[in-house]
């Protein structure tokens, strides 16, 4: 215990000894801060315990995800050996479920690695520089905003071919405008700020600005939004899935698995609402994790 | 004669992580139709002093006290609707800055008009009339174009006196004013003193006037109230500021340059950690 | 040869009918190791002749020069430019990055200008600006306004410049916390040879910390004078005369 409170004292401390324990300490009083909003919390046990999941797939789900037994098929909820029941091939759901964690997660972290990225970059170099780069690119980025972003991401995967990859890739490059619009809107405020001023009269040119002192301060808003998109990202590639333009039969993506449910959801719902079940509350879980997000890290929310 | 303003044992409490922040710390005194300076540095709890004769402290922030009488009324007693009462009608607040107090996408007429109308019933015409009469009462020359200007449109001292002119309109007997000059040229906060100071004679208004600058409270004010850490640590007539007795003050006074003086170094104020600590000082 | 040198400058913002022509004409010299001062209300361009000379305002004509070197027009300025010159800003709240600790402001400020010893000359600035090694690795919301600006100063110093500009230095500061910025600032020129342009709307500060003072108004120069005619109170102006009676203190009218 008292060890404990000595890393405490280590870490609240306001006199760090070094950078790491000053970077630490930062990041406990974020933390401290993002503990205290019930609500983030119970997302991040949510999207911790998808986490696990997804990790230990093959140990915890009870049944192979392709196993077929179509002397089983469209079993109800509850039936012994199928918790949530079977799908129209006799496939168990509940492991199904359990090996499309690792599909979500792989979505969700590919397209929030790219779009971000992408928007953080043209939005922080139109901003900073202005003049005709700003215009070009932010016409660009016009272009893309004015597409409603299934249409565009269904023209994507037509051109490029159905699979999981084309679908992030397709949800990606429809999804990084307004990352974009949020960096720029940033930088422009940034751009004139004192501090910036005075690393420009130490000789400091546009790239070690943009990349060492305007990024730093984009990117926790980008999380943030990026967090609470998460939602709409997951939906997005659920949507294609369900279109049979995202991960092909026989994988078991939530979207996908609806459907493959879709048709028979008037006499066995279980089979469609289970996955759909699973995208609300992950979708749901990201939610609350930008909201608590946003108070701990969005710079207007800091005194 | 019972005084326009009574405090006794005033205290501001704000929760954070690490404990309860005293903002103020008992501060208790009474205040008749005179001008009254509260001077003290940033985070002295003077603004909180201000704020909270109003009850103006949002919460989680929490005031106390033995009583806040106005005309021997307790604030502290009043609900919420009440004082919402008092402060439209007989406490007016100007603030630091007026570009945060106007409405931007309001003419200055129409809301001069509208505060005049929501204290006074009257017809529009008569309101704009008490509106123009306003605004020649707080110097402002062109009184018709200044009506039909957008806040954007002014300097901050025109702001600032267009403030007066709406706090005013209620004939307020006590007007509290925070920082009212610091935002503004040398030259424009005479005028607007100036202002202030006729308008407090004239009608007989009490006035408290909150600042950093001591030169300027000890020009301007009658009594002073010399703040340091949520507490008063000294109290005496304004034109006696330059006598001040408590180390704190005298340390304030001294860390300022003179134009009149040279001084090849400033003198630097010493902290006692026992100012924060012995009680307020109850002005006699 | 001065330290810097200002002839017949002008500065504008906008094009065209928005053009706002912010200083006119402005002709000045400070000398090596002088305190040259530049007062005025605002927006009567003071503030505005620094931004152009060190490029924050890119619009000018005229000519400047510092310790002899033209300055450029625009506002790309070479190296030697950045090494001799240096800014105090008016905030410490604005200008110092929300989340870079003092030793990231340092060092980033060290490297830029290619020093290799950075360590060493870090805790030595510190203590320059008499802070010390406990503050080094805190955040500037752990700081005070007197330590940012503290800091601040030592971003200043760090490419050892001869001229420091000081733009409203301690305008945001208490008025004992004031005192402490002005002792450093005092002691700094005096152990570094420093040359100071100082812009205050505090004409007490002004007179305290320098020996020459130019009074603007409106954009442009309307005199140049002593600091002992100033406390005298002999200037040659009315506008500076009005300003001066101002600045006294408030009369009942």
């Amino acid at each position: 215990m008292t060890e404990m409170t000595g890393l405490r004292a280590w870490l609240l401390t306001d006199t760090p000894h070094s950078r790491g324990q000053a970077r630490l300490a930062n990041l406990y009083h974020g933390w401290l801060a993002f503990r205290r909003n019930p609500m983030a919390m119970f997302g991040l046990a949510i999207l911790i315990a998808l986490l696990a999941i997804a990790a230990l797939a093959p140990w915890i789900a009870p049944h192979d995800p392709f196993y077929q037994d179509l002397t089983a098929r469209l079993q109800p909820l509850g039936t012994p050996g199928h918790p949530l029941g079977t799908d129209s091939l006799g496939r168990d759901i509940l492991s199904r479920l359990i090996y499309g964690s690792r599909i979500t997660l792989y979505i969700v972290t590919l397209v929030a690695l790219i779009a971000p990225l992408a928007g953080l970059i043209v939005g922080t170099v139109s901003g900073y520089l202005g003049g005709w780069v700003d215009l070009v690119l932010m016409r660009i980025t016009d272009i893309f905003l004015a597409f409603p972003r299934l249409v565009l991401a269904l023209a994507f995967v037509a051109a490029l071919g159905a699979g999981i990859e084309n679908a992030v890739l397709a949800i990606a490059l429809t999804a990084w405008p307004p990352y974009a619009r949020i960096a720029r809107a940033e930088t422009l405020t940034l751009r004139n700020a004192d501090f910036i001023s005075a690393v420009r009269l130490h000789g400091a040119g546009p790239i070690r600005i943009i990349t060492r002192h305007i990024w730093p301060l984009c990117i926790s808003s980008l999380i943030v939004r990026v967090t609470l998109d998460m939602a709409g990202i997951i939906l997005a590639a659920a949507g294609l899935g369900f279109l049979g333009l995202g991960a092909q039969p026989p994988s078991p993506e939530w979207g996908a698995m609806i459907s493959e449910g879709r048709r028979f959801i008037l006499d066995h719902w279980w089979v469609a609402t289970m996955p759909g079940l699973a995208i609300f509350t992950v979708s749901l879980a990201f939610n609350l994790l930008g909201d608590g997000l946003r108070d701990v890290l969005d710079p207007k929310g800091e005194k | 004669m019972t005084p326009l303003l009574e405090v006794e044992d005033l205290w501001v409490r704000f929760p954070t992580r690490t404990g309860i922040l005293d903002a103020v710390r008992g501060v208790s005194f009474t205040l008749g139709r005179e001008r009254l300076g509260i001077v003290g540095e940033s985070g002295s709890g003077k603004s909180m002093t201000g704020r909270s004769i109003l009850r103006l402290i949002r919460p989680p922030g929490q005031v106390t006290a033995a009583h806040i009488r106005l005309d021997g009324e307790d604030l502290m007693q009043k609900s919420e609707a009440q004082m919402r009462q008092v402060r439209g009608e007989r406490i007016s607040m100007v603030m630091q800055d007026p570009k945060f107090s106007l409405n931007p996408v309001m003419s200055v007429g129409d809301q001069l008009i509208e505060a005049w109308r929501v204290h006074k019933k009257g017809s529009r015409s008569e309101a704009r009339e008490r509106a123009l009469g306003m605004l020649e009462a707080v110097s402002i020359r062109d009184p018709e174009r200044v009506m039909r200007a957008h806040p954007h449109e002014l300097s901050g001292g025109m702001g600032q006196r267009i403030m007066i002119a709406m706090m005013l309109i209620p004939d307020p007997e006590l007007l509290i004013a925070d920082e009212p000059t610091s935002a503004l040229d040398v030259s424009v906060q005479a005028q607007v003193l100036q202002i202030m100071d006729r308008l407090v004679q004239d009608r007989g208004m009490g006035l408290i006037f909150i600042s950093h600058d001591l030169n300027l409270v000890a020009d301007f004010c009658d009594r002073v109230l010399i703040m340091y850490a949520g507490r008063v640590v000294e109290t005496c007539e304004a034109d006696k500021l330059h006598e001040a007795k408590h180390p704190y003050t005298r340390g304030l006074l001294n860390s300022l340059p003179r134009l009149d003086a040279p001084q090849k170094r400033l003198e630097v104020l010493r902290r006692d950690p026992s100012w924060a600590e012995t009680p307020s000082v109850r002005p006699s | 040869m001065s330290a810097l040198f200002f002839d017949d400058v002008s500065v504008w913002f906008g094009e065209g009918r928005d053009r706002v022509d912010a200083v006119r004409h402005a002709n000045f010299r400070v000398g090596h190791g002088e305190s040259f001062g530049l007062v005025g209300e605002s927006g009567s361009g003071k503030s505005t002749i620094m931004r152009a000379l060190t490029g924050l305002a890119p619009d000018w004509s005229g000519r400047m020069a510092v310790n002899g070197n033209p300055v450029r027009s625009g506002h790309r300025r070479d190296r030697n430019f950045y090494k001799s010159v240096q800014m105090v800003f008016q905030d410490p709240y604005a200008s110092l990055h929300p989340r870079q600790s003092v030793d990231q402001v340092l060092s980033e400020t060290l490297h830029l200008h290619g020093f290799r010893d950075i360590e060493p000359r870090i805790v030595r600035l510190l203590d320059d600006v008499g802070l010390g090694s406990a503050f080094r690795f805190r955040y500037p919301h752990q700081l005070s306004g007197g330590q940012r600006q503290r800091v601040a100063i030592a971003r200043a110093l760090a490419p050892e410049p001869s001229i420091l500009l000081l733009d409203e230095p301690t305008s945001a500061l208490d008025v004992s916390v004031q005192a402490e910025i002005l002792n450093l600032l005092t002691d700094l020129r005096a152990e570094h040879k420093l040359t100071f342009l100082m812009v205050s709307h505090d004409l007490a500060v002004v007179a305290h910390m320098c020996e020459r003072i130019a009074v603007m108004q409106a954009g442009e120069i309307v005199e140049v004078m002593g600091v002992d005619e100033m406390r005298a109170l002999t200037p040659a102006h009315p506008y500076t005369r009005k300003l001066l009676q101002a600045s006294l203190g408030y009369t009942r009218g």
